[in-house]
């Protein structure tokens, strides 16, 4: 057997704290696309042995939420291979199977090894065989590279799989709210506190490298920014200004953040220097300017102004400080984000008084509205631009949902019990 | 159309200990120092990284006045019954001037940190009607949460105009 170099050494991601258990999320996939490609992964196992982990369930669950995959059930298949070599492509063309996903597991020295195979049914053909690695503690992490790889092989784009996402809940104890900073899997898996306060907690953002988030607390009694390192727990307040301390975005490079102060009277978009702790104001304009997002390639601030009479979004060039309004459709355009591309613009977007979340092309200027849900907010891109979560409310209950950025996929991840909101979704 | 549940359980304990917290000097401006009213103690379970150290006495008047003035969507003019409650507030504040908070509210339309910049704007108009009445404006803290703190959590227009307010505490 061909092994390919794809060995990964996942690192561990050590939260110190496990989790509240209070969001326990489902999944229901409300909209899929009208022919998915059905693809079967019998188990993946240790010599026949199941690993504590069930890896061809979590791949399923992974390929089956992103809408472009419809797996087979387990109990249609007629034979459980777990290499290439053992495979009868009949088996599986009777079965309707497009795809086929072999693999098996090796236990060497308390690490896991997982050489696993692509098929492609009808033509008979190995697509790829690829090797992945790591301790019986990271099995999830395995099984979810092994979902971007086989949904990279076939729909040519990066999987989003092996991402996480980080959001705030509010659930009310005792007749008083408590809200905690949470982070998961995409999948809904492995879900840790960060936080937990009886101040609200807004804004979660994600440093580049996805090992900090920065986010806004009350703890203090005002609004104050802060960030936060997820291995360690290790946080620190960065600002403490009389008035708005808001909407905090890591840049690119990591090394600035842009972020909303109304110590000066009213809204101004700032950008702070990590290492020197500077500030420097960057808009100057009596309306409201806020939520700033920063252009893929660092140069420029994306943000919502009142300026013209209604909330717009509008791009500043850093260097130069020049404003351009970019949205012109609607009365109430806000909380822009743009996909890794830098041409897809996504925001919030009032509708016939409704808000949903819209999304604009940069070049051709095409606006399309993507969500028909409730009170929709918060958008936040995966790192692939296949798709977004954003927040809305299913009765009175903030739930997280997603849609695909073609609308073609649509799928909710209600929540047990409280509010959840504020999805942000990791940059890789 | 189909539907699909896909249930993950999730394993639970609590924060238990006590997180490493530092806090940051150099990021408090002049103007943000003194003359703040009372706020709530620090209320998080990962340990302190706050200012702390605040104190400050409430306004004590008359209950009969209202303290909770009320706005339309996505205003922050003040209606009558708010300048007039304003104007009596004003008037006890001048002959026994102590720290104040104006606690600014939006509903839950909207975007959150739009609806902070909106909730500041509420109590900014609170605070200058006061300024304009002869009260000393450094004893006025204005603190917007935005629709982070419901006074009412349902999703209606009743809920709504209940949100929409400035309490002054």
């Amino acid at each position: 057997m061909r092994k390919l170099g794809a060995t990964l050494s996942l690192y561990l991601f050590t939260l110190v704290f496990p989790l509240s258990g209070i969001a326990e999320l489902t999944i229901e996939i409300t909209h899929g696309v009208d022919n998915p490609s059905r693809i079967a992964i019998p188990p993946i196992t240790q010599a026949g042995q199941a690993l504590p982990e069930d890896i061809s369930k979590i791949v399923s669950a992974d390929l089956e939420r992103s809408g472009l995959f419809m797996p087979l059930p387990r109990r249609d298949m007629l034979s459980f291979p777990s290499t290439a070599k053992e495979v009868y492509y009949r088996d599986w063309r009777i079965l309707g199977a497009e795809y086929l996903v072999v693999g098996k597991a090796v236990n060497q020295s308390g690490r896991y090894q997982i050489s696993f195979s692509l098929m492609e049914v009808h033509g008979e053909r190995k697509l790829f065989t690829k090797v992945v690695e790591g301790p019986a503690t990271q099995l999830r992490d395995l099984a979810h590279y092994i979902s971007d790889q086989v949904y990279q092989a076939v729909t040519g784009i990066p999987g989003a799989f092996s991402t996480r996402v980080a959001y705030v809940t509010a659930v009310p104890v005792n007749g008083k709210m408590t809200f905690q900073l949470m982070v998961a899997d995409v999948d809904g898996a492995r879900e840790r506190l960060l936080l937990d306060s009886k101040q609200p907690i807004m804004s979660p953002a994600w440093s580049p490298d996805a090992t900090e988030l920065v986010y806004v607390s009350f703890e203090t009694g005002r609004p104050a920014i802060f960030r936060q390192k997820l291995a360690t727990a290790a946080r620190e307040q960065l600002t403490n200004f009389r008035g708005l301390n808001g909407a905090p975005s890591w840049s690119p490079n990591g090394k600035t953040l842009a972020l909303v102060l109304s110590k000066d009277g009213n809204p101004e978009i700032y950008t702070y220097e990590l290492s020197t702790r500077k500030f420097t104001r960057r808009t100057t304009h009596f309306a409201i300017d806020t939520e700033p997002n920063w252009t893929p390639d660092g140069k420029s601030l994306i943000f919502t102004s009142d300026r013209g009479g209604t909330p717009q979004i509008y791009k500043l060039a850093i260097a130069t400080g020049r404003v351009e309004r970019l949205t012109f459709r609607g009365s109430y355009n806000a909380r822009p984000r743009l996909a890794s591309d830098g041409r897809t613009l996504v925001m919030v977007h009032r509708d016939n008084g409704s808000f949903h979340i819209a999304s604009q092309d940069l070049v051709t200027g095409d606006l399309r509205v993507l969500t028909q849900t409730y009170l929709d907010e918060s958008p936040t891109v995966a790192p692939n631009g296949a798709m977004l979560l954003y927040a809305t409310k299913q009765g009175n209950k903030g739930v997280l949902a997603a849609v695909s950025l073609d609308a073609g996929v649509k799928f909710l991840l209600p929540a047990r019990r409280g509010d959840v909101r504020e999805p942000a979704w990791s940059p890789k | 159309m189909k539907t699909q549940l896909l249930k993950y359980g999730v394993m639970a304990t609590f924060l238990t200990a006590l997180l490493a917290g530092c806090s940051s000097t150099d990021t408090t401006d002049t103007s943000s120092a003194g003359g703040a009213a009372s706020v709530p103690g620090n209320q998080v379970s990962t340990g302190t990284a706050g200012s702390g150290g605040i104190s400050g006495s409430s306004l004590d008047s008359d209950s009969s006045v209202a303290r909770v003035f009320y706005f339309e969507f996505d205003k922050a003019i003040l209606n009558s019954e708010a300048r007039a409650a304003l104007r009596i507030h004003a008037q006890t504040l001048r002959a026994n001037p102590v720290n104040i908070r104006l606690e600014g509210h939006a509903d839950e339309r909207g975007t959150r940190e739009y609806n902070m910049a909106l909730g500041e704007r509420r109590g900014n108009s609170a605070r200058d009607f006061l300024v304009q009445e002869g009260v000393n404006g450094a004893l006025i803290e204005v603190i917007s949460y935005g629709e982070e703190s419901p006074a009412s959590v349902d999703s209606n227009e009743e809920s709504w105009a209940l949100n929409r307010r400035v309490e002054l505490k």
